[in-house]
């Protein structure tokens, strides 16, 4: 390009030739140039949220569903701030995202100028990498250079914050140099693929467990994974992030494992002989107890970051790769060594053992909704559709990983790694702006619903038919769990009071307000809801005071799991209490 | 309850980083947000065209945590490569200090007598003071600055550590 644009021009030129179609963002002051040229141009959609948040968990939710990256425009000040937590919800789950903030005038800026803050000070480590740019002939350069590296290698946030001069002054781009030390190994070492090839061969009581690892290196991954497992025969567990890489109506998936994961996920990693760990990173609510964690098995771990490897656990043999590279690696080896399946009856035979406990049954009941029953009840309803979940967080997040089930990758978004309460409603907009024609649900709390409301706007505002099913037990449940189980059931602020009613506020945004309060309700409200061509915000009202089981407690081993709801009471000592 | 302390090793890392605003801040807040411990921190760009820093920084940790330090520098986009000096072998690492010494009389021949013993150079001198240079491991420094203080120490300034390794090869 030769002649000279504004920066704001350059960066929706550069936006555009990236092949972005969608920004999600809000304007202010500091953005008004970059909305100008937005206003003038019709390659990219503006959705605008009503909250800057919003918009950063609207371009999770839209990244996680269709895995193109997630791109927020906000303004300085409170409008970056609003979208720190989103930004760090997507660097811990490893979430693609390019966030541009405008600030103020170069000369303005370290002045505590109208609606100037730090951003790149504040972001900078919630962020993969951040620039302020000061020159827009370097402004193309950057974003190129920033939508790789939020792409490419571990998936995260990347932003730019571009002052308002920056934005209105006209420039020629010019050649930027890239950073030279970033090179994400993607391709494993042969040697290393050969180790794991022969460990898994040999291998009597493998495991894989698998992470979101899988889902962010794309849908091929999730197809090797699948072939990888029906050449070894070993059976299978996923963390919260990485379901759906294997489909949960497979003969050899366990569940989920970790603190709410299955009985049988988790007695069968303690039992193991070898672990390959694929794209997930040892997270303090997978591993329990560390000293006691898999105390038997050699540990292959696959991450395409370094700094996973051997960080809380240590693996015998590490590889840093793009999982699915790696997958596909072994697979090829294993055919070319001949390898068949080694005899897992034994080791199946355990499996089978403890998955007759049926750790995830619950007493149903008929004179109240058992939150766990009407998610089973809306997974049947829905499965046939493939629907899109997201959630918020706490109990019906971790009972939405349990009682749902996904066969596909990309279909199940919830905030893992941040734990976000406010995530699911932005995000499932996001989804459904990326997958116009899929159903998409906000399995919710009425507590965390509460946290990101004003979106119910932004889907009146494009007419995106989100589902939102609050199962409502009037309490923080998880926080009302804990305190359960460890301080003797004082609910100290955890009980939801002055609840405003789901179903006017819903019909006072123009959705449709449902409410569902009698079991034998349940069935037909799921069948109302789904049948409503738009949005529609259900307040389904469970038992309020359901535990999350199964569960192992913090700081406790895998196989001290409490499978009983009359365990889940009494006062933990300290050391138990300092855990997370 | 009762926290318990860790066993930690002490080692030098060279990190080798793009000369751009904000990376001093991106390195010591690694440190910082990670819980990591700097001993000494030095930096300063080291090529022609100004393009590349060099940072020298000296972290007391256990070996598993040196290894995520490592790792967790490696991963920063600005970062161009990371050594670990220690774990390498034999290397060099010298820093500097500038040394205010007032008094008269004994004290003050004593002090020019032991600023010999430990090559410190006289930067600056009046009727009751003097400034010293000395420059060598933190040891030598440290061992100095104990006898200074015996014969009226008033101030000191240090550099903090550069470390290179031995031989021709270059990282």
């Amino acid at each position: 390009m030769t002649s000279e644009r504004s920066g704001a021009d350059i960066l929706i030129e550069t936006l555009t030739e990236l092949g972005v179609e969608v920004v999600f963002g809000y304007p202010g002051g500091a953005v008004l140039p970059i909305y100008d040229a937005l206003f003038k141009q019709d390659k990219i959609r503006h959705i605008l949220v009503r909250q800057e948040g919003g918009a950063a968990h609207a371009a999770e939710g839209y990244a996680r569903s269709s895995g193109k990256i997630g791109v927020v425009l906000v303004t300085s000040g409170p409008g970056a701030t609003n979208a720190v937590t989103g930004i760090t919800d997507a660097l811990m789950d490893s979430i693609p995202m390019l966030v541009i903030t405008g600030q103020v005038g170069t000369s303005l800026i370290g002045s505590d100028a109208f609606q100037e803050c730090d951003t790149v000070g504040i972001t900078r480590h919630c962020t993969k990498h951040n620039y302020l740019v000061k020159d827009p002939a370097e402004l193309e350069g950057t974003i190129r250079e920033a939508f790789h590296i939020a792409t490419s290698g571990r998936p995260g946030p990347v932003l730019i914050d571009l002052p308002k001069d920056v934005q209105v002054a006209q420039a020629r781009s010019k050649p930027m140099p890239v950073h030279p030390g970033y090179r994400p190994q993607t391709e494993p070492d042969p040697k290393l693929i050969e180790t794991a090839v022969e460990m898994l061969a040999a291998a009597e009581r493998p495991v894989f467990y698998t992470g979101g690892g899988i889902i962010n290196s794309g849908p091929a991954a999730s197809a090797a994974l699948r072939e990888l497992q029906a050449l070894t025969g070993a059976p299978v567990t996923s963390t919260l992030m990485g379901l759906g890489a294997y489909p949960a109506s497979g003969d050899a998936w366990l569940g989920m494992l970790g603190m709410h994961g299955t009985y049988e996920a988790n007695w069968a990693m303690n039992q193991a002989d070898l672990i390959v760990n694929l794209g997930a990173r040892f997270d303090d609510r997978v591993t329990g107890r560390l000293d006691a964690f898999a105390p038997n098995a050699r540990k292959i771990h696959i991450d395409i970051d370094r700094s996973s490897i051997n960080k809380i656990i240590r693996a015998e043999l590490g590889i840093v790769a793009d999982v699915g590279r790696a997958m596909e690696a072994m697979i090829a080896l294993w055919k070319q060594r001949g390898h068949k399946a080694q005899d897992l009856d034994n080791w199946f035979g355990r499996i089978n053992g403890w998955r007759a406990l049926k750790s995830l049954d619950f007493p149903n009941s008929t004179t109240e909704i058992m939150p766990q029953h009407a998610i089973r009840r809306l997974w049947e309803a829905t499965k046939h559709r493939d629907p899109i979940i997201t959630t918020e967080v706490g109990q019906h997040q971790m009972w939405s990983a349990q009682h749902f089930h996904f066969e596909q990758p990309n279909k199940w978004l919830t905030s893992g790694g941040l734990g976000t309460m406010g995530y699911g409603l932005p995000a499932a907009i996001g989804a459904q702006i990326a997958n116009p024609d899929a159903l998409v649900i906000d399995i919710a709390g009425e507590a965390s619903i509460q946290m990101n409301i004003q979106e119910l706007g932004t889907a009146t505002q494009y007419n995106l038919p989100v589902k939102i099913f609050i199962l409502n037990n009037e309490y923080m449940g998880m926080v009302r769990q804990w305190q359960d189980l460890t301080y003797a059931g004082r609910y100290s602020h955890s009980y939801s009071d002055a609840l405003p009613d789901f179903v006017k506020l819903a019909e006072a945004y123009g959705w449709k307000g449902m409410r569902i309060e009698d079991p034998a309700a349940l069935d037909g409200g799921i069948a109302e809801m789904l049948a409503y061509p738009g949005p529609v915000m259900v307040d389904c009202r469970v038992a309020k005071l359901a535990n999350c089981l199964p569960m192992i407690p913090s700081g406790a081993a895998h196989t001290d799991m409490i499978l009983q709801a009359n365990e889940v009471s009494g006062e933990m000592d300290d050391e138990a209490k300092a855990l997370v | 309850m009762h926290l318990k302390p860790e066993s930690a090793e002490r080692h030098t890392l060279s990190v080798t980083v793009a000369n751009e605003p904000g990376i001093l801040a991106r390195i010591a807040g690694l440190f910082a947000g990670r819980g990591y411990n700097i001993e000494s921190l030095t930096v300063a760009d080291v090529t022609e065209d100004e393009a590349i820093s060099r940072i020298t920084v000296v972290t007391k940790a256990a070996p598993t945590t040196i290894e995520q330090i490592i790792s967790q520098l490696d991963r920063l986009p600005s970062v161009i490569r990371v050594l670990d000096l220690t774990a390498m072998g034999p290397h060099v690492e010298r820093e500097l200090a500038l040394v205010k010494v007032a008094g008269s009389g004994d004290h003050r021949i004593e002090a020019l007598r032991l600023a010999e013993v430990y090559r410190a150079r006289v930067v600056d001198a009046t009727i009751s003071s003097f400034v010293f240079e000395v420059t060598g491991g933190t040891e030598k420094i440290d061992k100095f600055l104990e006898l200074m203080r015996e014969v009226g120490l008033v101030e000191v300034a240090r550099t903090g550590i550069a470390a290179i390794a031995r031989g021709r090869d270059a990282i």
